[in-house]
């Protein structure tokens, strides 16, 4: 076991998936020499070479639909893609082609390809750089899509999103880079948590609270602050977008009868629109109050003096938490 | 002022066409080779001289000529029963293929067995050649699957409707055969449209940045359903490619053997790590888009006559009549060849077997999805609340 920044510990991942198969390929722009903008991919091309850790022109579709062609011959490709916001470029790849080319061929063409996305807001960035996509691609039959939160996660299930033979596009919370965490580099791939799991990070009787991505680590300190007030959240942390592990957030509803989504992505047909209409569907007649929703705005990502009160933080989502107890909230008055 | 300036194109073919005219002439351009437009069988079916581009074909022999020209008459004839197929009422659609019959032999006559082929959607008369079943051909245009063959089986991939995209995947699949250092090649199709989508040119950036083994092959058709040539381009396509630093040929593409050393060419500098290359093979489409479209609404009826003029199979049944290769007992046993093939193709779609409802849920992934089989479950108890027999089908 060891202490590994999030970052580090992809970079473990990364190089492990490497070593252990001699057909995976990174691809992205700067991951080379510079390492990665964000370093992940840090001495990766100086130790596996150029054809293993390839800089690409800046061409995001160019990245993807060359990945595909590389599948086809039977490579195993982990694009990144620099910031979320310049995922658009390679929209129609990975929508019309990479997501399709499975069903399009009945299984004779595999897409084992992972496409890593730093993505989130919180790190005062210009525009472009802290956009929250994921429901695009949650969206798109085909796609398998992953969000980590924490160091320990990100090590396996980079490996496991490079090992599916199904695309994954893996979302890695960006300003979560530098926090540290136990990593356990010994621990056997196969034994470890599926990637399509969720999992509870903090048990709790009173309140189902889901979060993925940058926002477990928010709900969690959220889920402190309550018990002192006597309340217990149950935090999930999602990982896989999709499929979602519906069973675990039923289970957990079934116990606690409410349920709050947050993430950073804008409300409306996002993510969290669809867990409380399928958590509804599912277990009706066990939830107390209706589901509410703790997210972004349905604004573009604002300038970033602004981002503090777009992004979902520890009191609004005891604000949200608050709502499903029918205790005083900023809505208070307003709703039935 | 833009109908003006889009005029600088000069898109002719056949006499005259040698001669300099628009930009784009290629004896300024270290990149193209060949002249303007290749072209090694003239309209009239006259064998012209070309010293650079003969080498390429000197070995074809008198029986392979009839042999491509077999091909260019079977696979014209395809064209035209699976057109009939679809006025009956069969296909759903169908693209024809009339009139770029030389493109299409012409090339994937020159790529081997072991090189992998990227086309577009028009390429019916390549995935014949290839070894694809005449049921898998017409398969998706009968909206029982979406793809016919299996890329694996005959190195070619599925067609591919979006415009452009396949010539990234081509360029990656390169990439592949670079790493693993085969001396196999990518061989992509696309038209003229294609050369306007920023995936083609990206595809060219990726190209020539890796120098990978792999050759554009470009049919300008001269028309994207309405859209002329001249919309997409105010040069000769193949100088597009130079400015990528690709050497690029452009070739009468109704001219079989013009097609097949330009091809060979690509095929020989790929696999000797030259790189990519860049064909442009002018042809004409003469028929419409695809069965859904109506060209009476956007061109002259005088351009369709020229073209006729220039056809490719029309030229080459010329040249082996005067070699006295086509008698009537040869005709003949090549219309009997494309008769067989028609009937087999008319067999085959009458036999297709029609998929289940439930394979709508198939193949979506490659392992078990949660949410596909939670659906799946629900549309089975659905359908079997109506009473029947299984859902499930063969595929």
């Amino acid at each position: 076991m060891s202490q590994l920044t999030f970052a580090r510990a992809l970079n473990a991942g990364l190089r492990k998936s490497l070593e252990n198969d001699p057909k995976v390929i990174l691809m992205g722009e700067d991951i080379g020499t510079l390492g990665g903008v964000f370093r992940i991919t840090d001495g990766l091309q100086k130790d596996f070479g150029k054809h293993r850790v390839v800089d690409t022109p800046l061409a995001e579709s160019g990245i993807i639909g060359t990945a595909v062609g590389l599948a086809y011959r039977g490579y195993r490709p982990v694009c990144e893609i620099q910031f979320d916001g310049f995922i658009y470029p390679a929209f129609d790849q990975i929508v019309s082609q990479m997501a399709k080319l499975h069903y399009r061929t009945m299984g004779r063409v595999k897409m084992p390809i992972t496409i890593r996305v730093p993505f989130g807001g919180g790190i005062g960035s210009p525009e472009h750089h802290s956009e929250s996509p994921e429901a695009y691609f949650t969206h798109t039959s085909g796609l398998r899509v992953v969000s980590v939160s924490n160091p320990q996660d990100a090590y396996t299930m980079i490996q496991q999103a490079i090992a599916s033979d199904d695309p994954v596009l893996f979302f890695e919370p960006k300003r979560r880079y530098h926090d540290k965490g136990d990593v356990d580099e010994a621990k056997d791939l196969a034994q470890a948590l599926s990637m399509e799991k969720a999992r509870v990070v903090t048990e709790g009787k009173d309140v189902t609270l889901v979060a993925y991505g940058p926002l477990v680590k928010t709900a969690k300190d959220a889920a402190i602050a309550a018990a002192d007030e006597g309340v217990a959240i149950e935090v999930i942390d999602l990982r896989s977008l999709a499929p979602i592990d519906f069973p675990v957030l039923e289970a957990s509803v079934r116990k606690t009868g409410r349920l709050v989504i947050t993430h950073e992505a804008s409300q409306s047909g996002g993510l969290g629109a669809e867990i409380a209409a399928s958590i509804t569907e599912r277990c009706f007649n066990y939830l107390e109050a209706s589901p509410v929703r703790v997210t972004g705005f349905d604004v573009p990502y604002p300038y970033s003096k602004l981002e503090m009160h777009h992004l979902p933080d520890l009191d609004r989502i005891l604000d949200g938490v608050d709502r499903t107890l029918g205790r005083p909230n900023s809505l208070s008055g307003l709703e039935g | 002022m833009l109908e003006g300036a889009i005029n600088v194109l000069t898109d002719e073919v056949g006499p005259g066409a040698n001669s300099p005219g628009g930009q784009g002439n290629g004896t300024t351009n270290p990149l193209r080779t060949g002249g303007n437009l290749v072209q090694l069988i003239s309209p009239a079916g006259e064998r012209i001289n070309h010293p650079e581009f003969d080498v390429w074909i000197k070995d074809v022999s008198d029986y392979q000529l009839l042999s491509l020209y077999e091909d260019m008459v079977v696979i014209r004839r395809i064209d035209t029963e699976a057109t009939a197929l679809q006025r009956q009422g069969e296909l759903a659609l169908w693209p024809p293929l009339l009139g770029q019959e030389a493109s299409q032999i012409g090339s994937v006559r020159a790529i081997r067995s072991d090189d992998f082929i990227f086309p577009s959607y028009r390429e019916s008369g390549v995935a014949y050649c290839r070894g694809a079943e005449l049921g898998e051909i017409i398969r998706p245009w009968r909206g029982n699957a979406l793809y016919g063959w299996d890329p694996h089986r005959i190195n070619m991939a599925t067609p591919q409707i979006v415009i452009g995209s396949q010539t990234l995947h081509a360029t990656g699949y390169a990439m592949g055969i670079q790493n693993d250092g085969a001396d196999i090649v990518a061989f992509s199709y696309l038209g003229d449209g294609a050369t306007s989508e920023g995936d083609v040119n990206e595809a060219m950036v990726f190209a020539a940045s890796y120098q990978v083994p792999l050759v554009f092959f470009c049919q300008n058709n001269h028309w994207a359903i309405s859209e002329p040539v001249r919309l997409q381009s105010r040069v000769q396509l193949a100088d597009r490619a130079t400015g990528f630093g690709i050497p690029s040929m452009r070739v009468d593409g109704n001219d079989v053997l013009a097609v097949m050393a330009a091809s060979r060419i690509g095929l020989d500098r790929a696999r000797k790590g030259g790189g990519p290359t860049f064909i442009e093979a002018v042809t004409y489409r003469m028929g419409p888009h695809t069965t859904a479209d109506d060209p009476t609404r956007y061109r002259d009826a005088n351009e369709l006559e020229d073209w006729a003029a220039k056809d490719p199979i029309v030229r080459l049944k010329s040249l082996l009549s005067v070699k006295g290769l086509l008698g009537e007992e040869a005709q003949a046993s090549v219309q009997a060849k494309a008769d067989s093939v028609a009937r087999e193709l008319r067999d085959a779609c009458a036999t297709m077997p029609d998929p289940a409802p439930l394979d709508v849920f198939n193949h979506v992934y490659s392992t078990p999805h949660s949410w596909i089989d939670h659906q799946k479950d629900h549309y089975s108890r659905y359908l079997a609340s109506f009473g029947g027999s299984s859902q499930e089908g063969a595929l």
